[in-house]
């Protein structure tokens, strides 16, 4: 049991290690990469999908995997820049609300008609897109710039992009949740063994249906940055998010069988890839080499590789040890 | 039809019971397929037409040829994520052959037929580079064909450099346009990838293999089948599905494009199987359920389509379709 502990923090110091190497990196190999503008506009940019990824890790930590959040994104940016000219309030309100409703339907098929996660959020995945191109007419809603809404997404607090607050708000929450409280604990256990969580008498099912309407309301919130950053509802938006942010979940350290995660070490998934891109920016932009932005995605699934191959060899080690 | 006498194997129940549930999860997809045909003859005009027949076919062709290879990885208890991407990548290997963008060729029948088996290959190896990490490493499937889900469509961009390849050869395009019989030769292909898979399923002991494992990979290992090769070969076989249903997309467009070239198949091919009533937890599939079940969400969206319902409300109808019909498996599992 210990040593299967020590194999998880060693893959979630990995990726915080990674992280710092490759911020020191780049900034020894290009000036102006730790400059105030270069650090906000990544934070800016990445919070959508960190807010996406923290979901994910609460629903994979279940044992479950959520791959309806790209297309109910875009749903909750439909939502929010609808609901844009009645201010910024109203249209987290609606973002996160259609989000919640998805996560609540994805939980019934989940946890009361026993479909597979897989399977469940899949349909709702495309029943989300549907319905979001339906709203929108299959065209972008323009958002109000009147009513303060696109503050949400392109305004600052204190001289911090807003989108990044929100997100360093529900990743502490989050965090709160999942170390100091029941039914964070209950995550964990349900993830690691539903059955011996039932025989605890742990409300299993309630715990899992929490996960799947945190992830829906999460991904409707990244809708509505999404909406407020870029001026419109995308119905389009959101196409493999999803998958993007399993990856950020795997490459920080959370076993994709449930049981074993970190909400700290999900964000620092998240930066990890988000930044790759950055740095791929400003290799570019030396103009020794020129690679194209096609080749972010191909650095992306190698980094993802070596994470997976090397986190398989660690649970093989640690399970030949025992 | 003689559905209602073929009910042998009650599950737990009085023989000669009639169990709903277990018929609707038996049958459920013909059911379905039948009643569309019949509303759409009552309902749709010009319906009952070779046209319509062609259409319909030629839309769902590769979606079932990607689904074939699907259904087994499936069997073993597996999914690849990786099908759309690997589309991608053929789809852009192969004009770059026949176009004589990498070694000149002169002769155009030989061009074609390697642009045909080299890029269906490499196709193939990346699936087995699946199979490899996922037998070798034990990593879980889905996260194992996330890797090229992502890298894929990346190398397939970066080798065309994201540009558009236009061509028009003929010969080539005999794949998505000739009509051998005057059955449209995708058609063709797509009857003998489900016919070679129906028979590797059934009738030889690969077939026994997959199932095995997707039932429990345990008990395989112990009975001496070679569970680390047989994952291999489903997700080659998966592989070289993919890049041939991607060489049939670009010779339908007359153009491949890294971008767009089986985008979401996964989430189609995957769909497919599942109305199919393969079990997504492995251990039970069905080639022909599959094709029925793709026939059906392709009939579905025709049906909806053709009486003017947008396509945006089709993917909700789909959507609806999929968990009805894996909820009525799961009925019948539960019993």
């Amino acid at each position: 049991m210990r040593k299967i502990d020590f194999g998880g923090l060693l893959s979630t110091y990995g990726v915080v290690i990674a992280l710092l190497a490759l911020i020191a990196f780049g900034w020894l190999r290009y000036e102006n990469f730790l400059g105030m503008f270069n650090i906000m506009s990544v934070l800016r940019y990445n919070s959508m999908f960190a807010l996406v990824a923290l979901g994910m890790c609460f629903v994979i930590m279940t044992g479950g995997i959520d791959l309806s959040v790209g297309t109910v994104a875009a749903l909750g940016s439909v939502a929010a820049a609808y609901s844009s000219p009645y201010g910024p309030i109203a249209g987290l309100a609606a973002g996160v609300g259609v989000g919640t409703v998805v996560g609540l339907i994805n939980a019934v098929m989940i946890t009361r008609m026993h479909i597979m996660p897989f399977i469940a959020t899949l349909a709702s995945m495309l029943a989300a897109s549907g319905t979001a191109l339906l709203l929108a007419n299959n065209r972008s809603v323009p958002v109000s710039y009147q009513s303060g809404f696109t503050d949400l997404g392109q305004g600052n607090f204190v001289g911090l992009p807003i989108p990044a607050i929100i997100a360093a708000i529900a990743y502490i929450l989050g965090w709160v949740v999942l170390n100091y409280t029941a039914t964070g604990r209950g995550v964990l256990a349900v993830g690691g063994s539903e059955e011996s969580a039932k025989l605890m008498g742990l409300p299993a099912d309630r715990i899992k249906a929490l996960a799947y309407i945190a992830s829906g309301g999460l991904a409707g919130l990244a809708g509505v940055i999404l909406a407020a950053q870029f001026g419109a509802g995308q119905p389009i938006e959101g196409v493999g998010w999803e998958l993007f942010a399993i990856a950020s979940v795997v490459v920080g350290g959370t076993l994709l069988t449930g049981g074993v995660g970190s909400v700290g070490s999900t964000l620092a998934g998240v930066l990890l890839l988000g930044i790759l891109f950055t740095v791929l920016n400003f290799e570019n932009g030396l103009g020794w080499i020129s690679l194209s932005a096609y080749w972010q995605s191909v650095i992306r699934g190698a980094f993802l590789l070596a994470v997976v191959i090397l986190q398989a060899r660690l649970v093989a080690g640690e399970t030949s040890r025992t | 039809m003689k559905e209602l006498a073929v009910n042998p194997v009650p599950k737990g129940e009085i023989r000669g019971h009639f169990d709903l549930f277990d018929f609707l999860a038996r049958y459920g997809t013909v059911i379905a397929l039948v009643l569309l045909l019949c509303f759409n003859l009552a309902f749709t005009r010009n319906f009952a037409t070779l046209q319509t027949l062609n259409v319909n076919l030629t839309q769902v062709c590769t979606i079932v040829i990607v689904a074939v290879g699907m259904t087994l990885v499936i069997g073993t208890g597996g999914i690849d994520l990786s099908v759309g991407s690997l589309m991608a990548i053929s789809g852009a290997l192969a004009p770059m052959i026949f176009m004589s963008k990498i070694v000149p060729i002169d002769n155009i029948a030989l061009a074609v037929t390697i642009a045909i088996v080299v890029p269906v290959l490499v196709a193939g190896m990346f699936g087995l580079f699946n199979g490899w990490l996922i037998a070798r490493f034990r990593v879980q499937p889905i996260v194992a064909t996330l890797v090229l889900f992502i890298a894929g469509r990346g190398i397939a961009q970066v080798i065309t450099n994201g540009n558009l390849q236009v061509f028009k050869v003929p010969e080539f395009q005999w794949i998505g346009f000739g009509r051998p019989f005057g059955i449209p030769a995708q058609v063709l292909i797509m009857a003998v990838v489900v016919l070679l898979a129906w028979w590797a399923l059934r009738r030889t002991v690969f077939g026994r293999d997959v199932l095995a494992i997707g039932g429990n990979e345990k008990a395989s290992t112990l009975a001496g089948i070679a569970v680390g090769r047989v994952k291999l070969a489903v997700y080659a076989i998966s592989g070289l599905c993919a890049g041939l249903a991607g060489l049939v997309v670009i010779a339908i467009n007359s153009a491949s494009d890294a971008n767009l070239v089986g985008l979401g198949m996964e989430l189609d091919a995957i769909a497919a199987v599942a109305v199919g009533g393969t079990l997504l937890s492995g251990g039970k599939a069905t080639i022909i359920g599959t094709l029925l079940g793709a026939l059906t969400i392709q009939l579905v969206r025709y049906t909806l389509l053709a009486n003017g319902v947008p396509d945006a409300a089709a993917l909700v109808v789909k959507a609806a379709i999929i968990v009805g019909a894996v909820w009525l498996q799961q009925q019948n599992r539960v019993r």
